[in-house]
């Protein structure tokens, strides 16, 4: 392996630049950016070099973290196509995202501590990817989620804010904890958490899990269902977006999420039948739920994460379905166009002065040209047209379904992926077209250079993500003996399976046909009038924050009053009371003792040696 | 009568519980102090007639060391004593209790 030191250095430079931004250059906001934008661009150029010069290389450089009687921890790197997949997404969305901050947090004066939490972020990120082991992976997945939680309550003194903030974090937390403990399951029956060692022991004896093989699987799962926000953990993602919009792009829709459907590949020789169905449904369930709620929805920066939701169910759904290389070739796909909507929706959200409110704007393909076009390439690939790559991974994951014999969920997938393309050009023709809902919407202008560069770069990997080999990639990671397309064969490879294409152009035509007659030219939205009680429950998302406020919030009050009271009477009261008390009453009582007085003391300490002189000779 | 070392003992006893009765009893600093040096004196003179009766010079040295020790000790506990009359105006040991809570 040629360059054995670059994914270190890969890792490790965000963290220095979060240190460095944070110990000696809070003051100095340009420089700080400057920092961590090096920091993580370099950290891509090392990628591409270190790729570039070792073609796909597996290896696994470790060092013994700790090792505690069976226990054997490494730090280590786990090198393979997967991860340098993911660290070429993850350092490529990133960078561009960087560097479009730059321009967009220019006007906020915490700008330094801004790129210090995104450099923290990119390291724990790089960890997650490059982690050999479960206890590292956790400890970097933890990581992950307190810059998601540090990110999301960056303007704290908005309250929205920071609700969200602690929000996500609980939610997350909830999730972990069953990672944790199917980490723990794991570890009890095969007593090893290095990757490659519990795959090659499940290789060896498929039944080594035995009867708890679908707990451990699905415990694990409950991780990915935290982090990539499924149902019913997918509460926090939409409320996530009080963060800056470049965190958005980069966390809640690019890579954090992405986490858990990469987690579930890296470690998908865990996964038996039974968990990969249940995997299935959940991933199904959720994108159809989401794309519903998307429909209603009229912050531009909410109906973008309920996409990201949906679309996350869709990757969920495809590694159920026993097709990592589709969950995979989606993820990746989705991490560019997705980053680019975000930081399109946040050009948008920058020329209208931080309006965030699609009836308020209108029209602006006129002020705002070089977003306007970004967008429209973005939404097309969410929408899945050809020839972006969109279209691509979709397919994929449609014929997945399809070769499963799964027609429930390849029918729920078709569906979902009409009302994507509902949403998506809902959104685009009330934002672009139309007449100005507003004075702001008209005085609306276009962003500066350094944020529509960033635009540029992921709107090419979003319009030919589908045939650069990113499918090549990951088949040769997961399927033994894949024979790697050239790119011909790439941009006809849907045409194989020719069904789940025409279903999937046919939907993406049926939305984007509704979207243009319904809202080409309106002021307002003429759907609720349509669906009447089905559009009030999809506009308060199906009532989800309700339901879980009313159950589990309550509960978890009734149970903090009981403890309140447990804690208040019986351990304060009476544990510590007596201890207290005791010690009182013994120290006044032998208080007595201390008279003061220099002859009382004399005439004891005579006594004393009187009784020792009499213990000593008297005998 | 022939006197015999148990005599001279029982003279330094005597001493010896004068002073310390002398030490619990009284109230006054100085009369304290000067019984802790009678009990001194009891001590020496226990420690001549051992040295007397058992022929050798140990017990006398030590003497000469302890008078030596003790006329230090008197210049230093007289000077504490002052200091404490001068700024409390009483040398009674009821009067001296602020270590007391």
């Amino acid at each position: 392996m040629k360059y054995e030191y670059l994914p270190w250095l890969i890792l490790f430079l965000p963290l220095f630049s979060a240190a460095v931004i944070t110990l000696f250059t809070l003051k100095h906001r340009n420089v700080s950016a400057l920092i961590s934008i090096g920091a993580i661009v370099i950290g891509f150029i090392s990628t591409v070099t270190f790729i570039a010069a070792n073609g796909w290389v597996t290896g696994e450089p470790a060092i013994n973290w700790l090792s505690i009687g069976g226990l054997n921890i490494d730090f280590g790197l786990k090198l393979d196509r997967l991860s340098e997949m993911m660290m070429f997404v993850v350092t490529g969305v990133g960078g561009a995202i960087h560097i479009y901050s730059y321009g967009y947090m220019d006007d906020d004066r915490s700008k330094a501590r801004f790129f210090a939490f995104m450099s923290l972020f990119t390291f724990s990120m790089l960890g997650i990817v490059l982690a050999n082991n479960f206890i590292e992976m956790f400890i970097f997945w933890e990581l992950v989620g307190v810059s998601s939680y540090l990110l999301i309550g960056f303007w704290f003194e908005k309250p929205s804010a920071a609700d969200a903030a602690k929000k996500a974090f609980f939610t997350n937390r909830l999730g972990d904890f069953g990672f944790l403990l199917g980490i723990l399951v794991v570890w009890a029956a095969l007593g090893s958490l290095n990757f490659t060692q519990l795959q090659s022991a499940l290789v060896a004896n498929p039944m080594a899990l035995g009867t708890i093989a679908t707990v451990a699987g699905l415990l694990v799962f409950c991780g990915a269902m935290g982090k990539s926000a499924q149902f019913p953990l997918h509460v926090w993602l939409p409320d996530a977006m009080e963060g800056p919009t470049p965190v958005s792009a980069l966390i809640h829709a690019a890579t954090m999420v992405a986490a858990g459907v990469y987690m579930l590949c890296r470690i998908l020789f865990l996964l038996n039948a039974d968990a990969l169905h249940v995997i299935a449904y959940i991933g199904g369930f959720t994108s159809l739920l989401a794309a519903l709620i998307a429909v209603q929805q009229n912050d531009i920066k909410r109906i973008i994460a309920y996409s990201t939701l949906s679309q996350l169910g869709y990757m969920v759904m495809a590694v159920g379905l026993n097709g990592p290389t589709p969950a995979m070739f989606h993820l990746t796909t989705h991490a560019f166009f997705k980053a680019l909507l975000f930081l399109s929706a946040g050009s948008v959200i920058l020329g209208m002065h931080h309006e965030q409110d699609i009836w308020q704007m209108g029209n602006l393909r006129k002020k705002m040209p070089v977003t306007f076009w970004m967008f429209l390439i973005g939404a097309l690939a969410l929408s899945g047209v050809p020839p972006f790559s969109g279209f691509y991974s979709k397919d994929s994951i449609l014929a997945q379904a399809l070769e499963q014999k799964n027609y429930l969920l390849f029918g729920v997938a078709v569906f979902v992926a009409a009302l994507t393309a509902f949403y998506t050009f809902r959104l685009f023709f009330v934002v672009f077209f139309g007449q100005e809902k507003s004075k702001a919407a008209s005085r609306a202008h276009e962003s500066p250079l350094v944020m529509t560069l960033p635009l540029l770069a992921l709107a090419l990997f979003a319009a030919i993500g589908g045939f650069i080999g990113i499918t090549n990639s990951y088949g040769s990671q997961f399927i033994a003996g894949h024979e790697t397309l050239s790119v011909a064969q790439q941009i006809t490879e849907p045409l194989k399976n020719i069904g789940p294409m025409l279903c999937g152009l046919a939907a993406a035509a049926v939305g984007i046909f509704v979207a243009f007659s319904l809202y080409k030219n309106v002021t307002s939205d003429p759907l609720p009038a349509k669906l009447g009680g089905l559009a009030t429950a999809m506009k308060n998302k199906f009532y989800f924050d309700e339901l879980y406020e009313a159950t589990f919030i309550r509960a978890h009050d009734f149970i903090a009053t009981v403890m309140d009271v447990i804690d208040r009477w019986f351990v304060e009261g009476f544990c510590i009371g007596l201890v207290r008390g005791g010690t009182d009453f013994t120290g006044r009582a032998l208080r007595l003792v201390q008279t003061g007085n220099l002859q009382t003391y004399a005439f004891l300490f005579v006594l004393g040696v009187a009784v020792v002189l009499y213990l000593v000779l008297g005998k | 009568m022939n006197v015999g070392l148990e005599h001279y003992l029982t003279v330094s006893f005597l001493l010896f519980a004068l002073g310390l009765l002398g030490v619990v009893m009284r109230r006054n600093l100085l009369v304290i102090y000067m019984s802790l040096e009678l009990m001194l004196n009891a001590a020496n003179l226990a420690l001549v007639s051992f040295s007397r009766f058992n022929n050798q010079l140990d017990g006398q040295v030590l003497v000469f060391f302890i008078i030596t020790v003790a006329a230090a000790e008197v210049a230093v506990g007289l000077a504490l004593i002052v200091a404490l009359y001068r700024k409390r105006q009483t040398a009674h040991v009821e009067d001296l209790t602020s270590m007391k809570l």
